[in-house]
């Protein structure tokens, strides 16, 4: 049975997943796109920015974008140290990129773990005011928790292609994704600007994180279903167009939203990750590809 | 000559794991070392194809549970025997393995594991929407009375899992020690230049996906049996991808001995901490001794041996 209301309600709530998880790939378009670094681990940062932004709200009730912003120079400087032991073990001795992979891999597995040990497997979610409201447009319902998380990530990806084409260091990180021999004759040092940009992919994880927790309830493995996600959309994207990612962030939204209103939500899963295998298999540069 | 001393060395412990089962009563023991015995032949597994070919498999839940869930589709179906079930699991998992081979053909290095990464997400989907095989909920199953050798059945789960696990390791030092092993070694090394040489790379890559999937599908095939209980969480666990990559990891990849010293080390450690302290922080060990090696000891515990001895002699 199709129907128009159903389907109009699914393409919107699709859209607005789809500007979260512009967010959410941030981090991987950066480090996978622009520096070559395959942070596989990159959703679970973005589980632990939730964490940060759940225990801030559990203890002070603090809005849950504010702890995202505020925890963000936090993860920058996680995100420098593990650059830092990435490029002193694997990046500087040459060795091969799978095995930087499964450092990331091992990487994921431990924090999850520790989430796991010091918060259970219980589902937490977050209380702030604006989180249950809706608005209606006609036959339309737009649910705040997903209006609130949509705009934040599409504003990020806005502030992060404007940091990458107006600023110095920005456009240092876009030369270093081009050339970082040329880069290092003209005087720059391409592991500090390396180490800069992963440090910015991560931090972005901070704000998704509180985005994440305010969309559904989060649990430390829940991380994985988004390792799919984040991959797809930045291999579907084409890797290191940030514009790429949110055209196909907002194009899985639609699909997985679409999926989960006429088969199901628990095939909705499947869709990414069918995505990521068609896209790698037929054409890997993906949709805007160098 | 090694060939046969080995082998014979092969038919002592099978018969010595026998032995074992007439002489120790407590199930637990039986219950923790198929663990490891399972653990010998995945780890085994994953490295024919990550440690010989250069390729990393994050998917290995995928293959073994891909392996179990036959078996419970051949129970549910026809009550069909054992030896049938690790038949058609090794079967199934290894067409998977087949196709996976021709993923490789356009994915190099890290996009073939994320390809991997996806596939296990999209079959455990499957078996979640499946009512036949449990669903999201699971399923019991029954085990069959243990025959007139055994007094129970994890007795005889365990002797099979041994024999499994030597058949392991026996495909893996044949392929080391045959071309096949050597044009492993070519792809992992150099696969343009393998290819260039006229290495058919594509038959080699297909053969270490098509064994190693094999390998891992008939690991999973007796699992219904071992836990009794089947769903989709447990059997997709990521926990099997972790260990049967943290293993050769810690061992080292590039002989078959490599993945025993893993398996049995991080195995036994395992079941230690998950009796005396707890199921997670075994987890956690895990991670911590996979991050340690990949960063310290990138060659495992066979590359330091040799270097210890390389340091002696001169």
């Amino acid at each position: 049975m199709f129907s128009l209301d159903l389907f109009l309600n699914a393409l919107v709530a699709g859209v607005l997943l789809g500007g979260f998880y512009a967010a959410v790939s941030l981090g991987i378009s950066i480090a996978f796109g622009l520096l070559d670094v395959v942070n596989i681990g990159h959703p679970i940062f973005v589980i632990l920015g939730s964490y940060a932004a759940f225990v801030l709200n559990d203890a002070y009730g603090l809005d849950p974008l504010l702890s995202g912003v505020l925890f963000a120079p936090v993860f920058f400087l996680i995100g420098v140290v593990v650059y830092q032991v990435y490029y002193l073990s694997f990046e500087r001795k040459g060795e091969s990129p799978l095995r930087g992979l499964v450092f990331f891999f091992g990487l994921l597995f431990i924090i999850e773990v520790a989430l796991l040990l010091k918060f259970g497997v219980d589902y937490r979610l977050i209380e702030a005011p604006y989180i249950g409201r809706s608005i209606h447009i006609g036959e339309v319902g737009i649910a705040f928790r997903l209006l609130v998380p949509c705009v934040v990530g599409l504003l990020m990806t806005l502030a992060i292609t404007q940091f990458l084409s107006r600023t110095f260091y920005g456009r240092a990180i876009k030369g270093v994704a081009q050339d970082s021999l040329a880069l290092r004759l003209m005087g720059i040092d391409p592991v500090r600007i390396k180490t800069i940009a992963f440090g910015l992919g991560i931090a972005t994880a901070s704000v998704a994180g509180a985005l994440l927790i305010m969309i559904s309830p989060v649990e430390p493995s829940i991380g994985r279903a988004y390792i799919g996600r984040v991959f797809a959309i930045a291999v579907l994207g084409g890797l290191g167009s940030i514009g790429g990612t949110l055209t196909a962030a907002l194009i899985l939204g639609i699909a997985e939203s679409l999926t989960a209103t006429f088969s199901g939500p628990s095939w909705s899963l499947a869709v990414s990750f069918g995505i990521l295998l068609l896209v790698l298999a037929v054409r890997p540069a993906g949709l805007f590809g160098r | 000559m090694q060939a046969r001393w080995l082998l014979a060395l092969a038919g002592v412990l099978i018969v010595g794991a026998f032995v074992v089962t007439r002489t120790v009563d407590n199930r637990y023991v039986y219950f923790a070392a198929y663990g490891i015995l399972q653990y010998v032949l995945l780890a085994t597994a994953w490295n024919i194809l990550g440690g010989y070919t250069g390729y990393v498999n994050f998917g290995t839940g995928a293959f073994f549970a891909l392996g179990a869930y036959t078996s419970v589709f051949l129970i549910q179906a026809v009550q069909a025997p054992l030896v049938v079930l690790i038949v058609a699991g090794g079967l199934v998992s290894g067409l998977l393995g087949f196709g996976i081979g021709y993923l490789t053909l356009r994915l190099r290095g890290v996009f073939f594991s994320i390809a991997t990464l996806a596939l296990a997400v999209v079959l455990e989907t499957m078996m979640v929407n499946w009512e036949y095989v449990g669903g999201a909920k699971g399923i019991s199953i029954i085990r069959p009375s243990a025959g007139p050798l055994f007094t129970n059945y994890v007795q005889l789960l365990f002797v099979v899992m041994a024999a499994l696990a030597m058949g392991a390791v026996a495909v893996a030092w044949f392929i080391e020690h045959s071309r096949i092993g050597r044009g492993f070694a070519t792809i992992r090394d150099n696969e343009e230049a393998a290819e260039c040489m006229g290495v058919p790379t594509l038959r080699l890559k297909l053969l270490a996906t098509t064994v190693s999937g094999c390998l891992m599908g008939i690991a999973g095939a007796p699992f219904p049996y071992y836990i009794t209980f089947v769903e989709p969480v447990s059997a997709f666990n990521l926990s099997y991808a972790v260990n049967s990559l943290a293993m050769p990891m810690v061992g080292g990849t590039t002989s078959w001995v490599g993945p025993i010293i893993g398996a049995v080390l991080l195995g036994t450690l395992q079941q230690l901490a998950t009796v005396t302290i707890s199921s997670e922080l075994n987890l956690l060990i895990v991670g911590v001794v996979l991050v340690a090696f990949v960063v310290l000891a990138p060659e495992g515990i066979l590359g330091l041996l040799r270097r210890g001895t390389r340091r002696t002699r001169a």
